[in-house]
């Protein structure tokens, strides 16, 4: 089953480049990865751009509207996201209790839908 | 096998459910992998039933009956969906584990609550779908206990078993360091099933008891799969002192306060287990807030007539309780506790600083009454009968809550102590 980690944290909660803070988040997300590699269970990860980079998108009766910004506009913001390749939702849980922003955002973790076709 | 009326089969399987669902549940689900699938699998077994028993007579071994025809079921399923190659597996692991005595069906309640109990579902869908699944309640009879409608547990019910299915919650008994916070998550399940069936005077009486009872059950499964934990330990006791007294609490229609228990109706033989069990804990030497609570209900039996009851000692559990779970409803507990061991009057100082966060909770206003009452305020204590009576909702508890103000009512009008000692001598 693959999971997708997806982490929020609200911006001014993320540590300044340069702060001793940072260099430790820093350090954290590569221990972690590290970890995931190890075990095998990683599919992919990614850092976002910042929240202002966003655009939604939407179609109603087949009208495209595109808005400036993420999707909901809550205070915590996707930043980044790891695809997990795990047995069970404890094992997604498990590593997705390793991810540094953990400590003070979300991260949410969502199963991957499959497809059967024949 | 002799033919069987439908009513006969109506409540043989009404029975069954209600004795061996989780039992059943936990089987297929060990089997299937899939709870979803479990669940309509034995959904389709009683359908089966409900024709077959009238014709064929009802099965000695109904349980064993249900088993074989869900699982025969559950095979047919997976046969017919698509992806067969992956299904192989799981209809292998179903053939394979059929057990040749349908008498001999393995027992997997102990991870059927695990899963139920899962903390990646939400505290009430935890609780309604142990209810659901191990209590074997009906969605209705669920839906009662939460005073939900059953559409609405219905599509909570449904929802937790596709996240169960679809997420891949395992059904396993967790190990390792998570071990720990699964025990808490299950054991709080357990006491808010038995909150369920003891704290509500109102709706269905048989189901109330079987609530009460599936959490001994559930308490007692626990404490056989880690005697070493105190806190199962202490919320088995809990439960079973609790439950003790119920005979007392309910022998009018109405509700019955724990200072006016006829004591005489109490069940001995469970306060002796529980008064046992949380004996065995408390000298282990970890103590915790079920072990506490536990201690406070055995004072309290302990006690021949309410006048005895060592209010000292509870008052002292109460203060550690509140250290470890400093909630307004423990601070509250204290309060009353310490009004009887050091007055009303400083009581009443503990109750102005609980105002805030207790403003909406019945118990608060009528603790309060009866304390203001004591002291000889009697006006205001009206005025807190009044508003403990708007936010009560259980018929019982009103007409209780009514009696109690009638009662000062008589007080304020004679004034005099003679008055009051005849009310009716106008």
């Amino acid at each position: 089953m693959k999971y997708l980690a997806l982490i929020y944290a609200e911006d001014k909660a993320n540590p300044h480049p340069g702060t001793p803070e940072f260099g430790k988040m820093m350090a954290g997300y590569q221990a972690a990865s590290e970890k995931y590699q190890e075990d095998g269970v990683i599919l992919g990860g990614e850092a976002l751009q910042p929240v202002e980079t966003a655009t939604s998108i939407r179609i109603r009766n087949g009208k495209t509207e595109l808005m400036d910004g993420p999707f909901a506009e809550t205070k915590e913001q996707l930043g980044g996201f790891y695809l997990f390749e795990c047995e069970t939702l404890d094992d997604a849980i498990k590593y997705a209790k390793m991810i540094p922003t953990a400590e003070y955002g979300t991260v949410e973790v969502r199963p991957i839908q499959t497809y059967e076709f024949d | 096998m002799i033919r069987a009326t439908p009513d006969a089969v109506h409540t043989a399987i009404e029975y069954t459910l209600r004795q061996d669902r989780g039992h059943l549940i936990a089987a297929l689900v060990a089997a299937t992998r899939d709870f979803e699938l479990a669940e309509e699998c034995l959904q389709d077994a009683i359908e089966v039933a409900l024709k077959d028993w009238p014709k064929n007579g009802i099965p000695k071994s109904r349980r064993g009956w249900l088993l074989q025809v869900a699982r025969r079921r559950a095979i047919d399923r997976i046969r017919r969906a698509k992806n067969l190659t992956e299904k192989a597996a799981q209809i292998a692991i179903l053939e394979d584990t059929t057990p040749t005595d349908p008498h001999d069906i393995p027992d997997h309640r102990l991870r059927l609550i695990f899963t139920c109990c899962h903390p990646a579902l939400a505290e009430k869908t935890r609780v309604a779908l142990t209810l659901r699944t191990l209590g074997g309640l009906t969605t209705e009879e669920v839906a009662r206990a939460f005073l939900d409608k059953p559409t609405a547990m219905g599509q909570r019910l449904s929802r937790a078993r596709a996240k169960i299915s679809k997420a891949r919650i395992p059904f396993v008994i967790p190990d390792g360091p998570d071990l720990p916070a699964r025990i808490t998550s299950v054991l709080s399940v357990i006491y808010l099933v038995f909150n369920e069936g003891y704290a509500a005077t109102e709706g269905d009486a048989q189901i109330r008891v079987d609530l009460c009872e599936e959490a001994i059950f559930l308490a007692r499964m626990m404490l056989g799969f880690c005697p070493e934990d105190t806190e199962v330990a202490g919320l088995l006791a809990l439960i079973l002192l609790s439950h003790a007294r119920r005979a007392a609490r309910n022998a009018t229609a109405q509700y019955v306060p724990l200072s006016e228990h006829n004591r005489s109706l109490w069940n001995k033989r469970l306060i002796g287990e529980g008064q046992e069990i949380l004996q065995s804990a408390l000298r282990k030497g970890q103590v915790g807030p079920y072990q506490l609570q536990a201690s406070i209900s055995a004072l309290h039996c302990e006690a021949a007539h309410a006048q005895e009851t060592d209010w000292a000692q509870i008052a002292a559990l109460y203060r550690l309780l509140a250290q470890m779970n400093p909630s307004a409803v423990v601070h509250l507990n204290l309060a009353v506790a310490l009004s009887y061991c050091e007055g009303p009057a400083s009581a009443l100082e503990c109750l102005l600083e609980l105002r805030g966060p207790l403003e909406d909770y019945q118990p608060y206003h009528a603790a309060r009454a009866d304390i203001l009452m004591r002291v000889g305020q009697v006006g205001e204590a009206r005025a807190a009968y009044e508003q403990a009576l708007q936010l009560t909702q259980i018929e019982s508890e009103r007409v209780w809550l009514l009696e109690r103000q009638k009662s000062l009512g008589t007080k304020k009008r004679g004034r005099a102590r003679s008055s009051a000692l005849s009310p009716t001598g106008r």
